[in-house]
């Protein structure tokens, strides 16, 4: 096995292209040396991407925008002074990740590029209109979050593309997201469901809504139909009853020792509804 | 000397010092079963079959013998050649078959080959190079479906004498007891409620996993340094699985990390003796979490029928149970227990109970605290909860009406002496608990446990020092607090403060044989053999003062630490103190030490009650265990902080057991979740404070009138959470784990 440990992302890049095997960045390492300790996927080249400058920066831009390095780790999230008030759900679907250790060195880009449909950030990162800035061999692109996974540890990414930032957009005036898992335990436990919720209001009214479904697909999904059930509504009970229908209709789960079908398609609706109620208190200015 | 024989007042026993042993565990300094190496120690590793059931038509390890790194390799030829005989008759030869697999692998991650290597990783990656030819089998893993008729036959012959005719050869034990006439009691009831329970296969879940160092010279002398709860069963195991005398093999116990039962039995050790002999070099065998989860023992899984009789004021007429028990591809599963356990706290006129032992494709069941008693329990106490609801009753007025008490004739036989059920239910009737308010959404769940306890080989010995210190050796694996109640007992006899004395878990070169740290035994029976060998020492010290003062033996008693004249006219002498004695010892007859050798046959049954509330999230079928208290008989409780521990830690056992736990096998018969990740025990956020009750009714076959504790903690769990959560969710759950897809589709069910 050959370790790495690039300056840039360019010679990141390059390394990833030039290598033969597998591949594997190290961000945090959660996934990747947990995989290796357990024979599930021996790297034959280890990209350690944490010594190439800036990757724990978290920089609120000029426009309200946010760039966060990809070494950024849930602690330093939850830490931060201010983007937990622009993005709560973003922030706490991070800090469900692991434990105390974990957070210390998990990441966002770790969590969405090792592929899983469970991964917790993800649903709420779809829900933000996340992107990540992507560097290759023929320069950068930046690509919106719900087009990286492809199915089950799979991601779109080209042999030698490395993540290379993560663009939160500014959150604007009236608006509040939010991220609700379910889990059988309080914790340390992998989403048999997952939801992502954001929204802006005019008034009591949504007037834009974005929802994103984990765990009960082979991707994580952003559904268009829940959104359509919930703008221009006040978030009566007939529109929380059509976001669930949509959430559950946008199901395609299976069966596994973590949750039935029936059960992730039944919970996706009642998550929906209760993470939709937490975004709508939030975006306006409620504590919730 | 004049010392009483049964006690009620104490210096020491009842208070609450530090353990002796907890400055090396929170500073590290305790040597756990890795924590050991030797001088040109190998690594050793074990290749475990992918498949369920399979026929091993060739194993060539050819490859990895010519490896560089890899010293030895080993498969079952290289082990004795242990008789089979049906039953539990043929345990060594149960436990060589499942050490090392011979003819087929019998489940998924049992055990083939094992390599030992230079390194770690040199093994593990050594057993890539050993290629196995299996021929796939059928496969069972569920109870009911390995008895029906066309079940894979797991193996000829296996059943004992007690398998009535006509049953599937999977089945190899039956057992049939009760008194009185159902039948009758049945048509005396004024409602009958019969229903079916299941349950599934829970691991231990101890944190440390195995490990050991073995040694073994082509002389037939070894060395074993492991994680166990019985060194001398380790001992006895090892030397009929490797053809040695059992005391040519030196066994210490390192600390432990738990063990719950799953530790009462050899897995690694073997091997790893198997491969020191043949490599001529120490060998370090330490298991990954997963293969703990696949090769050590889980609990039995259940399928059970309960049938149970009440009249309207609550008088149970007659119980009936069938329990079914699968324990894996050997026989061993407790569905004797289970019968004789389920109906043991009621004193019924007509009871009967029938339990299978059932072999399947799955590990080697393993003891888990009261093995077998807890699913009976949850049948039992689901069937008579359901009456309570039904006739209107209040389930522990129906408990406390139906309770055993001394005199009555337990379910399974006996008569029981003094017992402490009714006290039990008298605290929980009594405690806040039982009266506090539910909140909508929540319910409550009562359930009584019962566990028989055990005594078990012992020896004692305890050595006093010229500085008037004591040791003690005993021989069982402290694995609950027992050195600390070990130290209280002798500080009560000897009289001499409890920091002034050392306990150790001696060696099987050390100490005469002890049973396993299980059954509960530990704080009865080398308790009882600790206070016995104190006194041994005391009588001693008492003849030495007699000679000092020159008056009889007999005029000298024991007070406080020190030799007194046992009245005004034995003498007018200074209290003569213990360490005085002990100055001088080596010119007044030589060292004083005391000893203990039995097997106490005076355990004393147990009973608890358990008080369970439980929420139910309507919608996603989740539940949380919003308050819990456990009420529990301990005779006498030594050291009360670690009986509440017990009391503390089968309560949360049981939690997860009964919510989220279970053994999950694919199609293929392979486990699907061995990893703590996918095998939900409960983490500490998921539980609440367990209040607990100690109630004491002192047993009559203990000089202090300890009843083991150990065990019975984790009886009623199951049923009180069911109950709790089946009266939250308004409907039955009638199998565990209650997880929450069980609990919503349950709910739906319902409408
Ligand atoms: C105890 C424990 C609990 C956990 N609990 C949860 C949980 O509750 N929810 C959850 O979702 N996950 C959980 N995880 C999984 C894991 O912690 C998360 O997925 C985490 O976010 C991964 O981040 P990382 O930085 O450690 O990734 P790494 O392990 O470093 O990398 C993961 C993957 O991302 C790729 N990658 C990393 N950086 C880049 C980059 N810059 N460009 C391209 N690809 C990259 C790697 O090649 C690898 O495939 C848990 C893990 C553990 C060990």
């Amino acid at each position: 096995m050959d370790y790495h440990s690039p300056a840039s992302f360019a010679e990141a890049s390059a390394l990833a292209a030039n290598a033969t095997g597998i591949t594997r960045f190290l961000a945090g390492g959660t996934d990747v040396l947990v995989q290796l300790r357990s024979e599930l996927v021996t790297p034959d080249t280890l990209i350690d991407i944490k010594k190439i400058n800036g990757v724990h920066d978290i920089t609120r831009n000029a426009d309200g925008s946010w760039t966060l390095g990809v070494a950024t780790t849930g602690a330093e999230m939850s830490e931060h002074p201010d983007l937990g008030k622009d993005w709560p759900g973003v922030v706490e679907a991070m800090d469900l990740i692991g434990s105390t250790q974990v957070q210390g060195r998990a990441t966002l880009t770790g969590n969405l590029c090792n592929g899983s449909p469970a991964a917790d950030s993800v649903p709420a990162m779809v829900a933000a209109g996340v992107t990540v800035t992507v560097t290759g061999p023929d320069g950068t692109r930046e690509i919106a979050v719900e087009d990286i996974p492809t199915g089950p540890g799979k991601i779109s990414l080209a042999k030698g593309e490395v993540v290379s930032a993560v663009n939160i957009p500014a959150r604007g005036e009236n608006a509040g997201d939010a991220y609700l898992r379910f889990i059988p335990r309080t914790e340390m436990d992998i989403a048999v469901v997952g939801v992502g919720v954001s929204l802006r209001l005019d008034g009591d009214t949504i007037t834009e809504a974005r929802v994103s479904l984990g765990a009960i697909a082979p991707t994580v999904l952003l559904v268009e139909d829940c959104a359509k059930a919930l703008v221009g509504s006040k978030l009566d009970d007939a529109a929380l009853d059509a976001l669930a229908a949509a959430a559950s209709a946008a199901c395609n789960p299976i069966d596994d020792k973590r949750g039935t079908i029936a059960f992730r398609t039944e919970v996706a609706g009642v998550l929906a509804k209760r993470a939709a109620k937490i975004a709508y208190a939030r975006a306006k200015g409620e504590n919730a | 000397m004049a010392l009483d024989d049964r006690k009620s007042d104490f210096t020491f026993v009842g208070t609450r010092p530090n353990r002796p042993d907890g400055l090396d565990k929170v500073t590290g300094r305790a040597k756990f079963g890795a924590d050991i190496s030797a001088p040109g120690m190998l690594h050793g590793a074990v290749l475990r079959s992918p498949h369920a059931h399979a026929r091993i038509v060739k194993i060539d390890a050819s490859r990895a013998e010519a490896h560089n790194d890899v010293k030895a390799v080993v498969t079952r030829a290289d082990f004795a050649d242990v008789p089979f005989k049906p039953g539990l008759e043929g345990e060594f030869w149960n436990v060589l078959e499942n050490v090392m697999a011979g003819e087929k692998a019998l489940y998924d991650g049992h055990a083939v080959a094992a390599v030992a290597a230079t390194s770690a990783l040199a093994a593990r990656d050594a057993l890539k190079l050993i290629e196995v030819e299996y021929e796939v089998l059928p496969h069972v893993t569920d109870v009911d479906k390995a008895m029906a008729s066309d079940a894979p036959i797991i193996r000829e012959g296996a059943a004992d004498y007690s398998v009535p005719e006509g049953m599937h050869p999977n089945v190899v034990r039956y057992h049939e007891s009760g008194h009185g006439d159902v039948e009758a009691g049945f048509a005396e009831a004024d409602l009958v409620i019969e229903d079916s329970f299941v349950t599934e296969a829970t691991h231990q879940g101890y944190i440390e996993p195995h490990a050991c160092l073995g040694m073994l010279g082509n002389d037939g002398k070894g060395e074993l340094w492991c994680t166990t709860q019985g060194h001398w069963i380790a001992q006895k195991t090892c030397a009929a699985l490797l053809g040695i005398e059992t005391s040519q093999l030196r066994v210490t116990a390192s600390e432990i990390g738990g063990g719950f039962g799953g530790k009462t039995t050899v897995f690694i050790e073997p091997v790893a003796l198997a491969l020191s002999r043949k490599a001529n070099r120490p060998v370090k065998i330490v298991m990954t979490r997963s293969e703990v989860f696949r090769a050590t023992g889980p609990t039995s899984s259940a399928s059970m029928d309960v049938k149970i009789g009440m009249k309207t004021d609550g008088t149970i007429s007659a119980a009936q149970g069938v329990f079914r028990l699968q324990g894996g591809a050997f026989p061993g599963a407790p569905g004797d227990m289970t019968a004789m356990c389920a109906f043991a706290p009621y004193n019924l006129t007509n009871v009967k109970q029938i339990g299978y032992d059932v072999m399947s494709n799955r590990p080697k069941q393993a003891a888990y605290r009261a093995p077998g008693a807890p699913m009976g329990a949850f049948a039992v106490e689901s069937v008579i909860d359901e009456l309570c609801n039904k006739l209107g009753l209040d389930p522990v007025d129906v408990r406390l009406k139906n309770a055993a008490h001394e005199g009555t004739k337990a379910s399974y036989g006996p008569t029981y002496e003094r017992i402490g059920l009714v006290e039990t239910l008298e605290a929980a009737k009594a405690h806040p608990h039982y009266a506090a308010p539910l909140k909508p959404g929540q319910g409550r769940g009562i359930s009584c446990g019962f566990w028989f306890n055990h005594g078990g080989e012992t020896s004692v010995s305890l050595a006093l020092s010229e500085d008037g210190s004591a040791q003690l050796m005993v021989g069982t694996p402290d694995i609950g607090g027992s050195r600390a109640s070990m130290a209280l007992m002798a500080a009560e006899v000897l009289g001499i403060a409890y920091e002034n004395i050392r306990v150790t878990v001696a060696d099987t070169a050390t100490l005469g044989y002890n049973d396993v740290s299980h059954g509960s035994r530990v704080t009865y029976a080398s308790g009882l053999a600790t206070i016995k060998a104190a006194k041994h020492a005391v009588e001693k010290l008492c003849e030495r003062a007699a000679a000092k003062w020159g008056i009889p033996v007999d005029a000298v008693k024991w007070e406080d630490g020190c030799a007194v004249p046992s009245g005004p006219n034995a003498g007018d002498f200074d209290p003569m103190p213990l360490a005085d004695i002990t100055a001088d010892m080596g010119s007044t007859g030589g060292p004083i030490s005391g000893h203990f050798e039995a097997t106490p046959e005076g355990a004393g049954v147990s009973f608890g009650t358990h008080i369970v509330d439980a929420e139910v999230d309507p919608e996603t079928g989740k539940t949380s265990i919003t308050r819990y208290t456990v009420i529990q008989d301990a005779g006498k409780a030594i050291h009360p902080t670690y009986v509440e521990g017990q009391f503390q830690g089968g309560a949360a056992q049981g939690i997860g057991w009964a919510l989220n736990e279970e053994y999950i096998y694919g199609e293929d018969g392979r486990l699907q979740n061995s990893i703590f990740l996918d095998y939900r025990i409960p983490v500490a956020s998921d539980l609440p404070m367990i209040d607990t009750v100690i109630v004491e009714v002192p047993n009559p076959g203990h000089p202090f009138g300890v009843r083991g504790v150990g065990e019975t903690g984790i009886v009623p769990p199951l049923a009180a959470i069911a109950n709790a959560v089946s009266n939250a969710a308004g409907v039955r759950m009638k199998q565990l784990p209650m997880s929450p897809p069980r609990i919503l589709a349950a709910l739906k069910d319902n409408g």
